[in-house]
């Protein structure tokens, strides 16, 4: 068997590929979220009730990668269109990226005690 | 286009003027170029105005939905404290019902169209592709409708 002829991509395809991973994620919650808001025309209670489900740790694991997938998704679509617009946005492709995936990094931190917080109150009792 | 002559030559009108002593030989339009009598274009230029609303409805939303995810999972609270009384609360103010409404609008037909996008990308039977898009579109429209409706009717004193 020949070696080395599957590509495997580099930088531009693979933010690409997460690019899009990342945006049906995210429109199939939106889809969700706004069924559950709509339930405040039907009772406060109702509402009350399914929010309550966002609350649990497991949920808040999963909101924790909703905001990975947002945040990436956000910051990716900026160099994009710093790639489309900016006439040396191609040459710079790469190093935009490694510095979206740095900035989501230190965003991803920073996220992780006011999503994830009352989670580990919840399991590890505060 | 001068159709005056069928002269001495013997040569018929042609595109862009006729032989004569100062024209020896007829013009040829480039291939690709546009000229009257190339047919208008029937396709319009919507991909074009779908891939600029990309960019520019994704700009706003940067704004529109961190805002949105810091209010409602960053501060005060979090997650914990989001409920009806919340939700009444922040919809008191038109600025947020705009907010909101924009957002919805913005992000519904953004990952509308990326999902057109991806459809048209990896659904390879024409018939999948309708069915495929007519289930997006319908949903599309249904949740921007009711998120809407929600938005314009909410009434705190529900109960």
């Amino acid at each position: 068997m020949p070696a080395g002829t599957l590509y495997r991509g580099r930088e531009g395809m693979w933010s690409w590929v997460a690019h899009r991973v990342t945006g049906v994620l995210i429109f199939f919650f939106l889809f969700v979220h706004v069924l559950d808001t709509a339930l405040v025309r039907v009772s406060p209670e109702d509402y009350d009730k399914v929010v309550a489900t966002y609350k649990t740790p497991i949920v808040a694991v999963l909101e924790y990668g909703l905001v990975a997938a947002i945040l990436f998704h956000a910051l990716n679509g900026l160099r994009v269109i710093a790639v489309d617009f900016w006439a040396k946005g191609a040459r710079y492709q790469k190093q935009m990226l490694w510095t979206v995936v740095g900035v989501w990094i230190v965003l991803m931190l920073g996220a992780i005690y006011p999503v994830l917080g009352h989670a580990a109150r919840v399991v590890f009792g505060s | 286009m001068s159709t005056t002559e069928t002269t001495a030559s013997g040569v018929g009108p042609v595109e862009g003027g006729s032989y004569n002593v100062d024209n020896p030989a007829p013009y040829i339009e480039a291939p690709r170029q546009r000229t009257k009598k190339t047919p208008k274009s029937t396709r319009g230029n919507f991909e074009m105005a779908a891939w600029l609303f990309m960019r520019l409805s994704g700009v706003v939303l940067v704004v529109l939905v961190i805002g949105h995810l810091l209010i409602q999972l960053v501060l005060d609270g979090g997650v914990s404290k989001i409920g009806f009384a919340f939700v009444a609360g922040r919809w008191a103010s038109p600025w947020w019902q705009v907010w909101d409404l924009l957002m919805l609008w913005l992000a519904m037909l953004h990952g509308c169209n990326g999902l057109r996008t991806v459809i048209n990308d990896y659904a390879e039977r024409a018939n999948t592709r309708l069915w495929l898009k007519g289930l997006l579109y319908t949903a599309t429209v249904w949740t921007i409708l009711l998120g809407t409706l929600v938005i314009f009717t909410f009434d705190p004193n529900i109960r």
